[in-house]
């Protein structure tokens, strides 16, 4: 193993592959290259997100009221006048919700740190095929593409919310947005999925197989725990939505009646019976309740790394952390009714998804309170990564406690689907993954580039970033619960809702500074990548393998011999030792304890 | 031309080159670097933490002041569960909210960088371990159960003598069905939708009119097709989406003609449907007697949301959804208790359907027993001959608003 190891590195270190433009940065198949790509094509997919985002926003803060800027960027047909079309509306909050769902936090968050961390962090060359790594992303791109190619089309981009329920999705009758917009997200979506499942079977063979010599599961990093559970949540759960997809398109294109039935739609009863459009939300919600674990884990992941490393401390709990990753994971997958409790689902299958959902809570709570023990007499460095990790725990706890309403079925009944909903997921979810993955941009854009980031733009958009975000979603709470529904165009027709609604422009307030705070983060990314000031071997003075790598990348990673591994990635202030850190590549020392 | 380009470029790229030269060699004068974190970021970052905090917890205060009291008190029995239910889950949250984030920003606060000092040493403790996998758990144990024991309450058969409602939707509108005085609605198809017969109530003469317009339809099609067999002129492809058709429309009159042969407690199918009564755009219920909403849609899924009754469900195309509920405050009452005279019940769609979603509504009226049956009374029954006339006095009862969703439904 050793000889084949060395030959390798031999091979690595003499002749140096003189590597054509086109195969160093277009169709790479290195998977710190293949890490740059998808994350520089979902800051792209972000950037547009965020616009839409901000456009919608205007409608809502001031329905009715005129933007020239609508006119400018949609044009006439999606904003005569500079107000926003109705239908134009709905194709905005559903791309909005599909991009930073599956391109930015899944594809973006996934494709970015699993690429980059596993092999560096477990200690191998490579991806186990890095062929397959690189169609991965490839189908990443093209399904980007095509999801942006989509807001262009006759009738506007897919308009059914980012859950794209038939039969409105089904029939290209019921709303312009249902036609060829349609037809491009489901196609878009299904390569999104082939890409995801790429790169999952890749990274959970290399977790399994590729671990460099003394890298027992029980000393990997929890980013590469996360990772992994995150890997194997998305190969048993999209393969599911793949087929809700092509069912859907079937219902389509080819005549079938697998979600529909008895309907009658513009002035004509159409020949379709006996299919059920709630087939569609079960299908649906296996995999959109593990993907909302898809999102999370890799953040938490990130931040249980950053947290431990600038609080100078050993992560608190790392079995507990590890076994609520794992609880989380399989939970995950028994839970998804509960965004069926009004669908005319049986109330005793109800009963079933309350129980199983509010179990979550407990492995959630652990890894809360285990964050919060990691800072209990640390020696905190607040990095930008650090501020953005300790964000994360705050959103993660503020927005799972709501969950806990939702998920009680007879408290349900009164929010579902309401701003309290949009409120709870945006923080739980959208923020603490945005943050995690913002942590993890902070925190290795120096192994990524070999430069740093400015330290202090990064700490003015993190606290534009928390404060705005909190300002956008904190009052929805409150909005929800006063009745208003989402994916509404305006509430201008609901007396019962005025009191509330004076919120609105408020929300709209921080939704456009918050949105424009990322210009601080886009402007110190690109500027920092090519002039930012050169980075040291271990800036963060980290235990893990990564930053025993050279800083300027090599392919293969370790000119040498892969490094062999003596301990856990967290010997931070370990007393038996001097330094406050202990990298892993470190051997014990004669009489000193194992964690 | 090219050149000129060309000499632009290169040029723009010398001055990109030298400026950054100029810039990296200014800043190697600046003796930090950037992953060193000085002692003064250190501490701002840290106080900006009990910053965040204070404001964080104020807004908080705040908005539970402001708006805390989110809906006026149920107008429904089993609401008044549901709202004692929601305010010890948000007591609960809250006081869990308060502890966790609070210690979160103090510790990072309180434990920020020191030089010199170094971090304790704490990998893990299983009595800490078990202390927060064991509360949440004890906490959690008596959510699950008091949600669960107020969810069977809620859920579940209504019982016999419960008040009928169906609630039919469609892109953008809501009717009411009251089944009349013989307690039982008429069946209904969604082949027999017509502009005159908006539910497909099954009657005799629309199952007659159906089925002569599907046979004039299949005719005309098999005509075609002869036509072809003598002199073929259409191409291929066009025949077998002809042939197709007819197989279509004979199945379709099939399924038409089984529709004769259904009754409903021992009436005839349009017996029972011929003293019903179509509600579009207001809905009445009597206050203190329990309601069995039905929910059938036409087209889409939609969703009936009742937020002062705490009440929703969906209405799905081709499967009937049921919701229990005993609306106790009628609307005068409630008009009292908000202190807005023009205060009304209101029923919205809440799952997205359409560029109209946003104004599906239906005003409720809950009003006591007697002032109930006199409205029901003055609503016209469904008799197929006379409904084009009926359709065109409900459509009068419709509020102003609602004109628009309806234009655009059509």
């Amino acid at each position: 193993m050793e000889a084949t190891d060395n030959m390798h590195a031999q091979d690595h270190g003499h002749h140096h592959h003189k590597e054509s433009f086109i195969s160093k940065y277009v169709f790479s198949m290195d998977h710190k290259m293949i890490s740059k790509q998808f994350l520089i094509t979902a800051i792209v997919m972000g950037i547009v997100a965020v616009m839409l985002s901000i456009f919608f926003r205007l409608q809502l803060g001031w329905p009715g009221e005129k933007f020239q800027i609508l006119n400018a960027f949609l044009g006439d047909k999606w904003a005569p006048d500079g107000i926003l079309d109705r239908n134009a509306y709905l194709a905005m909050v559903t791309i909005h919700g599909t991009i930073m769902v599956f391109f930015v936090l899944t594809g973006g968050l996934s494709g970015t740190f699993a690429n980059l961390l596993i092999p560096l962090q477990i200690g191998a060359r490579d991806m186990a095929s890095g062929f397959l790594n690189m169609l991965s992303y490839w189908f990443f791109a093209v399904s980007s593409v095509i999801m942006l190619a989509s807001l262009f089309v006759e009738g506007g981009a897919a308009s059914g919310g980012w859950t794209i329920y038939p039969p409105l999705s089904a029939l290209p009758q019921a709303m312009p947005g249902s036609g060829m917009g349609m037809t491009l997200w489901l196609i878009s979506m299904v390569l999104f999925v082939a890409s995801s499942l790429l790169g999952g079977l890749n990274y959970v063979v290399t977790i399994i197989n590729l671990r460099t010599k003394g890298m027992k599961m029980t000393r990997l990093p929890l980013t590469v725990w996360a990772l992994l559970v995150t890997a194997i949540l998305g190969i048993l759960s999209f393969p599911v939505l793949v087929s809700a997809v092509v069912l859907l398109l079937m219902d389509r294109s080819m005549g079938t009646a697998f979600y529909l039935s008895d309907i009658y739609i513009q002035g004509e009863a159409l020949d379709v019976t006996g299919g059920s459009p709630l087939l569609y939300q079960h299908l649906f919600w296996f995999l959109g309740h593990p993907e909302v674990y898809i999102v999370l884990l890799p953040a938490l992941g990130i931040s249980s790394e950053v947290i431990s490393t600038n609080s100078r401390k050993p992560i608190f709990g790392y079995k507990a952390m590890i076994g609520s990753i794992l609880a989380i994971g399989f939970l995950s997958f028994i839970v998804w009714g509960h965004h069926m409790y009004i669908t005319g689902m049986n109330p005793f299958l109800g009963s079933v998804f309350v129980f199983t959902t509010l179990l979550i809570a407990i492995p959630s709570a652990v890894k809360a309170f285990n964050y919060i023990t990691t800072l209990w007499q640390g020696n905190v460095r607040f990095t930008p990564a650090m501020l953005f990790s300790v964000g994360l725990v705050s959103t993660f706890v503020t927005g799972g406690l709501t969950g806990i309403i939702l998920a009680d079925s007879a408290l349900d009944v009164n929010v579902h689907d309401t701003y309290f909903v949009v409120a709870h997921f945006h923080i739980v979810m959208g923020m603490s993954a945005i943050f995690g993955m913002l942590a993890g941009v902070y925190h290795w854009f120096p192994k990524m580039y070999g430069r740093m980031l400015n330290t202090k733009l990064g700490y003015a958009h993190f606290w534009l970033t928390l404060v705005c975000g909190f300002g956008v979603f904190f009052p929805m709470h409150f909005v929800g619960m006063a009745g208003a529904p989402r994916r509404y165009y305006s509430f201008s027709e609901f007396e019962f809702l005025d009191w509330v609604m004076d919120l609105n422009p408020y929300i709209s307030i921080f939704a456009i500074v918050g949105g424009a705070a990322q210009i601080l983060f886009l402007v110190n990314f690109f500027h920092s990548i090519f002039y930012g000031q050169k980075a040291s071997q271990n800036p963060w003075q980290s235990n893990t393998l990564e930053w025993t790598t050279p800083v300027q990348h090599v392919h293969g990673n370790w000119p040498g011999a892969l490094p062999e591994v003596h301990r856990w990635a967290y010997d931070y202030s370990n007393p038996e030792h001097e330094e406050d850190f202990v990298p892993q590549v470190v051997p014990m020392k004669p009489g000193e304890h194992a964690h | 031309m090219k050149l000129l380009i060309l000499l632009v470029i290169v040029l723009a790229i010398i001055a990109i080159a030298q400026l950054t030269k100029v810039y990296e060699l200014s800043r190697s004068l600046r003796k930090n670097k950037e992953e060193e974190i000085s002692a003064a970021d250190n501490k701002l970052n840290a106080n900006l933490m009990l910053v965040w905090m204070f404001l964080f917890f104020v807004g908080t205060v705040f908005l539970y002041v402001r708006y805390g009291d989110y809906l006026p008190v149920s107008a429904s029995a089993h609401g008044v569960d549901v709202d004692q239910l929601m305010k010890v889950n948000i007591w609960l949250i809250t006081i869990v909210f308060f502890i966790v984030n609070f210690f979160l920003f103090f510790f990072a606060w309180k434990y920020q960088y020191k030089k010199g000092r170094k971090a304790r040493f704490f990998a893990h403790d299983n009595r800490l371990e078990m202390l927060w996998t064991l509360v949440p758990g004890v906490v959690l144990a008596f959510i699950i159960v008091y949600g669960l024991i107020t969810w069977n309450k809620i859920t579940g058969p209504a019982s016999a003598d419960a008040l009928q409602i169906e609630l039919y939707s469609r892109q953008f509108d809501w009717t009411a069905r009251y089944p009349g005085e013989n307690k039982t609605f008429g069946a209904a198809n969604y082949n027999l939708i017509s502009t005159s017969n908006p539910l497909g109530l099954v009657t005799p003469d629309g199952i007659r009119a159906k089925m002569d317009e599907l046979d004039a339809q299949i005719e005309n099609v098999e005509h075609q097709l002869e036509e072809n067999k003598m002199m073929p002129l259409l191409p291929e492809s066009y025949v077998a989406t002809l042939e197709d058709k007819v197989s279509r429309l004979k199945r379709h009159k099939q399924r038409i003609s089984d529709l004769d042969e259904n009754s409903v407690n021992g009436l005839s199918t349009w017996e029972a449907g011929n003293d019903d009564r179509l509600v579009k755009g207001e809905m009445h219920i009597p206050v203190n007697k329990e309601v069995e909403l039905i929910f059938r849609s036409q087209d889409v899924i939609h969703s009936a949301y009742l937020p002062h009754f705490r009440s929703q469900m969906n209405c799905v195309p081709g499967v009937a959804t049921r919701l229990k509920m005993t609306p106790t405050v009628t609307t005068e009452e409630m008009r009292k208790i908000t202190g807005n005279d023009s205060f009304n019940y209101i029923l919205l769609c809440n799952k997205v359907c359409g560029a109209a979603h946003f104004n599906m509504q239906m005003k409720v009226v809950v009003e006591s027993e007697a002032d109930y049956n006199a409205w029901v009374a003055k609503q016209k029954m469904f008799k197929a001959p006379e409904v084009k006339e009926a359709a065109d006095t409900t459509l009068a009862n419709e509020p102003k608003k609602d004109t628009v969703a309806t234009a655009m439904g059509n």
